[in-house]
C-alpha cells in the first residue's frame, strides 16, 4: 500500500519534471522560432501576422551595406580560423604530450582569455593598438579574434589527446615511418575531429563576436553582427529579422555539418583497414 | 621526446597570447594609473585618482547593480536547470540523452547578439507579446516589457541556461545510482534522498555551473545595453563608455582592472574549494 502510493509519486513527480523540461525548451526555441517566422510577415509595423512574404529578403540581397557586412565577417572567420586552428593545435599537441617549459603559467596563459570579460578584452586590444599606433582595420579585428580563439583551439585539441593510443605512434616509428611521416599519416587523423571541432569553434565565434570586435574594429571593417547591431540601434525592421534568419541558418548548418564530419571521421579511424593503408 | 619540439610547438602559442594579450592587459593596467586630458587625450600619471574615483557613490551604485543581477541571474538559471539536468541525467530514456542535451546547448551555438534581439522583438511595445495581449483585448495599452530590469534579467538567463545545465548534468550522470537505492530502502523519501544524497553528490557541478552564469553575467554587455533602459547601466556598459562616448580610457581601465580582478578573485576561490574536496576544477 505504502509503496504502491510512492510509485504513484514517482511517477508524478517523473511527469512533473519532463513538463518542467517542456517548458524550458519551449523558453529555448520560442524567441528563435518567433524571430524566424516573421522575418516573413508582410506586416512592417507591429508583430501581427498579415500574410507571408518574401520581400525583406529581397531587400536583404539589394543592400550592400549587407553585402558588404558579410563579405568582412567571412574573410575574418577564415582567417582567424585557419591562423588560431593552426597555432592552437601546435601548442594542444605540446600541452598534452611534451614536458613543455613553464607548463602551469602555459596552461594558466590558456585560460586567461576563456576568462576575462569579453568587454575587457576589447579594450585592452585597442588600448594595444592605440599605443602602436596601429590604423584599426579588417587586420585589428583578425588579430583580435586569433587573440581570444587560440585557447579553445588548444584547451580542446588537448582534451582529445589525453584520451590517445600513444602506442599507435609507437609502432608506426618502429615500423620506419619518419617522424612526419608518423604525424600526417597517424598522429592527425586521429585528432583531426578534435582539430576540426577546434576550428569550428573558432569560426563560430569569430562569425558571431560583437563586443570585441566593436572596439577594434575601424571604419570600413564592418562585420555583420556589427551591422545588425547599428540596424537595431537604428530602428526595428522585418529585415533586421532576416538577416538574423541567415545568421542562425548558417551557423545551424556549420554545427550539423562538424558533427557528420567528427562522426564520420572517427568511424574510418577505427574501422578495420587503420588509418594511412 | 625531447623538449625542442615542445619549444618550437608552444612558442608560437606564447607569442600571440603574449603579444596580443599579456601585452595589452598590461598597457591597461598602465592607462589605468594616467590622467585623462582633453578630448580623450592622456596625461603622464602616476596617479590612483581613477581608482578613487570608482569608490563614487554612482559609480558604486553600478557595480552594485550589476552585482544584483548577475546573483538573480545565477539563482533563476539555477532553477530553471536544475530540474532539466536531472530529468536528462536520471530520469529520459538512455538513447534520447545526447539529443536532449544537444538540443540544451544548439542555442548557444548561435549568435548572442541575434538572440538578444529576439527578446526585443518580443518585448517591445509593438511587439509580440504586446500585440498578442492587445489583439485579446486583455490591454488596450502597452505593457512596458522592453528597456527594464526584468528584460534584461530575462535576456540574461536566457544565453546563460545551458552554461547551468550542463555541468549540473555531468554531475548527475556521473551519480552512483545504488547509493540512491540503498537510501531509498533504509527509508528515506524522495525528498530525504534528493536533499541528502543526490544533491551533495551533484555539488561540483553545481558549483562549477554557478561560477559559470555568474562570471559571464558580471562583464556582460549586450543584454544591459539592449534590454535594459538609460537608467539600467551596468559594469560592462560604464567600460564601453569610457573608451568610447566618454573619451576617459584610464578611467575606463580602471574599472576593467577592478572588474578582471574580481572575476579572478572569484575563480581562485573556487578553484581553491575545489582543490579542497579534490575534485578537478572545471
Amino acid at each position: 500500500m505504502n509503496t504502491e502510493r510512492g510509485m504513484r509519486n514517482a511517477e508524478r513527480g517523473t511527469a512533473a519534471l519532463r513538463w518542467f523540461s517542456w517548458l524550458v525548451y519551449a523558453f529555448l526555441y520560442a524567441p528563435i522560432a518567433v524571430l524566424v517566422v516573421f522575418s516573413f510577415n508582410s506586416e512592417r509595423q507591429t508583430a501581427v501576422w498579415r500574410g507571408f512574404t518574401l520581400d525583406w529578403y529581397r531587400v536583404l540581397f539589394r543592400d550592400a551595406a549587407i553585402g558588404n557586412a558579410v563579405a568582412n565577417s567571412v574573410i575574418v572567420a577564415a582567417a582567424a580560423t585557419v591562423i588560431a586552428t593552426v597555432i592552437g593545435t601546435m601548442a594542444g599537441l605540446a600541452m598534452a604530450r611534451h614536458e613543455v617549459p613553464g607548463k602551469r603559467a602555459t596552461r594558466s596563459l590558456l585560460y586567461l582569455p576563456v576568462i576575462v570579460p569579453e568587454i575587457v578584452v576589447g579594450a585592452a586590444l585597442v588600448s594595444l593598438f592605440g599605443f602602436l599606433a596601429m590604423r584599426l582595420s579588417l587586420t585589428t579585428v583578425i588579430l583580435a579574434h586569433v587573440a581570444f580563439s587560440i585557447s579553445y583551439v588548444a584547451l580542446v585539441v588537448r582534451a582529445r589527446l589525453a584520451c590517445f593510443d600513444r602506442s599507435l605512434e609507437e609502432a608506426a616509428m618502429d615500423l620506419g615511418a619518419t617522424r612526419w611521416q608518423t604525424f600526417s599519416r597517424v598522429t592527425l587523423p586521429l585528432i583531426a575531429p578534435g582539430v576540426m571541432a577546434g576550428a569550428l569553434l573558432v569560426f563560430t565565434l569569430s562569425i558571431d563576436d560583437y563586443i570585441i570586435t566593436s572596439f577594434v574594429a575601424g571604419p570600413g571593417a564592418t562585420t555583420l553582427p556589427l551591422q545588425i547591431y547599428w540596424m537595431v540601434k537604428t530602428g526595428i525592421t522585418p529585415e533586421i529579422n532576416a538577416v538574423s534568419t541567415l545568421l542562425l541558418a548558417v551557423t545551424i548548418v556549420l554545427i550539423a555539418a562538424a558533427q557528420r564530419l567528427q562522426v564520420a571521421r572517427r568511424s574510418t579511424v577505427f574501422s578495420d583497414r587503420g588509418p594511412g593503408s | 621526446m625531447k623538449s625542442r619540439p615542445a619549444f618550437l610547438l608552444i612558442a608560437p602559442c606564447w607569442l600571440v597570447l603574449g603579444l596580443l594579450f599579456l601585452t595589452p592587459l598590461a598597457i591597461m593596467l598602465w592607462l589605468s594609473f594616467q590622467q585623462a586630458g582633453l578630448y580623450g587625450a592622456i596625461d603622464p600619471g602616476p596617479t590612483l585618482a581613477n581608482y578613487i574615483r570608482c569608490v563614487e557613490p554612482g559609480y558604486v551604485a553600478i557595480c552594485a547593480r550589476s552585482v544584483w543581477i548577475a546573483v538573480a541571474t545565477t539563482l533563476i538559471c539555477l532553477l530553471v536547470s536544475y530540474p532539466v539536468a536531472y530529468y536528462i541525467a536520471l530520469k529520459a530514456r538512455p538513447e534520447r540523452k545526447n539529443l536532449l542535451l544537444a538540443l540544451v546547448v544548439i542555442p548557444f551555438w548561435t549568435s548572442f547578439l541575434v538572440r538578444t534581439y529576439a527578446w526585443m522583438f518580443i518585448l517591445r511595445d509593438q511587439g509580440v507579446i504586446n500585440s498578442l495581449l492587445m489583439s485579446l483585448g486583455v490591454i488596450h495599452e502597452p505593457l512596458t516589457l522592453l528597456y527594464t530590469p526584468l528584460a534584461v534579467m530575462i535576456g540574461q538567463v536566457y544565453a546563460e541556461v545551458p552554461f547551468m545545465v550542463l555541468p549540473i548534468y555531468v554531475s548527475l550522470e556521473k551519480l552512483d545510482r545504488s547509493l540512491l537505492e540503498a537510501a531509498r530502502d533504509l527509508g528515506a523519501g524522495a525528498a530525504a534522498a534528493f536533499w541528502r544524497v543526490t544533491a551533495p553528490l551533484a555539488m561540483p557541478g553545481t558549483v562549477a555551473g554557478i561560477v559559470l552564469v555568474f562570471i559571464p553575467s558580471l562583464g556582460t554587455f549586450i543584454t544591459p545595453d539592449l534590454l535594459g533602459g538609460a537608467k539600467g547601466m551596468l559594469v560592462g556598459n560604464l567600460i564601453q563608455n569610457q573608451f568610447g562616448p566618454a573619451l576617459n580610457k584610464p578611467f575606463g581601465s580602471a574599472v576593467a582592472m577592478g572588474l578582471t580582478a574580481f572575476v579572478l578573485a572569484l575563480l581562485w576561490a573556487y578553484a581553491t574549494w575545489a582543490r579542497r574536496r579534490g575534485e578537478e576544477a572545471l
